[in-house]
């Protein structure tokens, strides 16, 4: 490849929010941070280190968010003393945006429905997945608790400015495929640590068409490829959907057309099938129609992966006027309260209901085996969630499949894991 | 700093559900969470470990979730470093923010023996020598901002004297 000017939109927006004029790939930066996140698992652990520094003020009460959403509503007295770390510390540091059972959701579903992302951002989250926000085009990382305490101090964070793989998708999605299926396909084809280090950024005629919450979807699970985030260039998706959702005015960043990638990767889509990833690694991806109708326990339909509203509607589509088949559990959880209403408004829940599926308030829960759904060992799961670790969901010796909400569905009436247009 | 202990070999991916599953999160004490340490994976492990033993791991050690709890159960069996082929990148940056030790290294060390071998680590030049054989092996150094962060002892030190404050 000629040598490249140009700068990627994530390189940009380290070197405007590190005060610099421009950054490369591998220099460390310190940059201000616009936003920071921690959950029930993760803030405990940041409170503490937090305390030590002996502060009376956090950076700015605004930017700070704190969400109790793992093992809510609390699970059991260890769980509900965790929160209450977190209650008394949003109290103590006039913390604007926590938010409470009944008025809350899964952190990286609610953060962008509320408006609290957008284009250009910083945005640090003591949780893995959020590098959803990329989605927004913002530049959005997982972090540990201490970082996360360091930058509820000072309001800044270090980072290795990552290289970024291009990814092209083009063509124009099948039926029942969905930013789900483009995002395991890839994880399937790179590796878990194929984009370790790296910055993910998705493009293409099939992303142009692309929904907003598959999008999110998609930046979801770029760290199940190891990568530091993932993320899509601000475009009239991105605009339509930040208009009146917003809090704060954006400056959109965008990737300069000779920007430095270390790889381009090119697929087409027109014949991709849903994708189902294999226990135990998200990796171990292949279409359906090689799953070879794998018998299951339970069904979960939810996570920050694809608890949205879109990914509901899919679902009780396929579902509708059907029965969950009597060896299966199906689970339901919409990811927020806004989605939940809009769920039943819709009349999408008692589409679910009627199908015999249990439907939660929003949560974590069985995604990472906390609660609400935990596995016996033997049993199998399919779950619209993004990992399938050994022991992820329960019981060492269960397993889960990962999958769209419309392979979920279907599979939950069939009783094995099955192509949607089986049960239509 | 010199560090000798006794090996344990684990493979590529180490997840941190593997590390610490989910189900112990409920705490954050580092010597709760070590008596869980890769219980899902090697049962006998939290058993096995002693203070100063030394974790060897293939590629991308770490992946999976942000939970500084992975880190912290490992310290609190007093594992005194992980060497790693590669390591998954929040987990890398969690170690060096909380002061546990970790190498990068692509010798192949899989000739070693599991709960037997013995090495020891020269952290400061990343010289790992096998003690039965007298072999070395080199690991990468670290950038020298982070090798700041750890000669301050961690990220909190280093915020503490940002703030020019001391740390309780």
């Amino acid at each position: 490849m000629s040598k490249r000017s140009g700068s990627t939109m994530v390189e940009k927006i380290l070197a405007t929010k590190s005060g610099k004029d421009k950054v490369e790939a591998g220099e460390l930066v310190n940059a201000k941070v616009d936003l920071a996140l921690g959950n029930d698992i993760t803030a405990p652990v940041a409170i503490k280190e937090f305390e030590r520094f002996g502060l009376d003020k956090v950076f700015d009460p605004g930017k700070i968010v704190l969400v109790p959403d793992h093992f809510t509503p609390n699970k059991d007295i260890a769980a509900a003393e965790q929160v209450m770390v977190l209650r008394r510390f949003a109290k103590r540091y006039g913390i604007k945006h926590y938010y409470e059972v009944g008025r809350m959701g899964i952190e990286h579903a609610l953060l962008p429905e509320q408006g609290l992302v957008g284009p250009g951002m910083v945005i640090i989250g003591a949780d893995s997945h959020t590098c959803t926000y990329g989605a927004v085009g913002a530049f959005a990382t997982g972090v540990g608790s201490t970082d996360l305490a360091a930058a509820m101090a000072i309001g800044e964070a270090w980072f290795k400015v990552p290289q970024t793989i291009l990814f092209e998708y083009d063509g124009i999605l099948p039926k029942w495929v969905s930013g789900k299926d483009l995002i395991l396909y890839t994880i399937g084809q790179i590796g878990v640590e194929g984009a370790r280090y790296m910055a993910m950024e998705f493009t293409g005629s099939a992303i142009d068409d692309l929904s907003m919450d598959g999008r999110l979807t998609m930046a979801n699970m770029a760290i199940e490829a190891g990568g530091k985030c993932g993320y899509v260039q601000p475009d009239k998706v991105t605009f339509s959907y930040l208009k009146g959702r917003a809090k704060k005015p954006y400056t959109p960043v965008y990737s300069d057309k000779d920007a430095n990638y270390i790889k381009v990767i090119q697929y087409d889509v027109n014949l991709l099938e849903p994708q189902i990833a294999f226990p135990p690694s998200p990796d171990n991806v292949r279409p359906v129609s090689q799953a070879g109708g794998i018998k299951i326990d339970q069904v979960v339909i939810g996570s920050c992966t694809n608890g949205r509203i879109e990914d509901l509607r899919m679902a009780a589509r396929v579902i509708k006027d059907k029965k969950v088949s009597p060896k299966v559990r199906l689970l339901v959880i919409p990811a927020t309260q806004l989605i939940y209403r809009q769920a039943l408004e819709e009349g999408l829940l008692t589409t679910f209901i009627d199908a015999e599926a249990a439907v939660s308030t929003p949560t974590c829960g069985p995604c990472l085996g906390g609660h609400m759904g935990i596995l016996a060992s033997g049993e199998k799961a399919l779950s619209t969630t993004n990992r399938n670790f050994i022991g992820r969901m329960g019981h060492p010796e269960s397993e889960v499949y990962l999958c769209n909400p419309a392979v979920a569905a279907a599979s939950a009436v069939a009783g094995e894991i099955v192509h949607p247009e089986e049960v239509m | 700093m010199i560090l000798e202990g006794k090996i344990w070999i684990f493979g590529d991916n180490i997840d941190t559900d593997a590390i610490i599953a989910a189900r112990y999160l409920s705490t954050t004490v580092p010597e709760e969470l070590a008596a869980h340490l890769m219980e899902d994976i090697k049962p006998d492990f939290p058993d096995l470990v002693k203070p100063g033993d030394i974790i060897i791991a293939g590629n991308n050690f770490g992946c999976g979730s942000s939970r500084e709890h992975a880190p912290l159960a490992i310290k609190g069996a007093g594992v005194s470093c992980v060497i790693a082929r590669s390591f998954a990148r929040i987990f890398y940056r969690n170690a060096i923010n909380i002061g546990l030790p970790i190498l990068e290294c692509t010798d192949d060390l899989s000739f070693m023996v599991s709960g037997r071998d013995k090495l020891q680590v020269n952290l400061e030049q990343g010289l790992i020598t096998h003690l039965q054989s007298g072999r070395t092996f080199q690991a990468a150094p670290f950038p020298p901002f982070m090798q700041e962060l750890i000669r301050q002892g961690g990220l909190v030190e280093y915020v503490k004297s940002r703030l020019g404050k001391k740390v309780s």
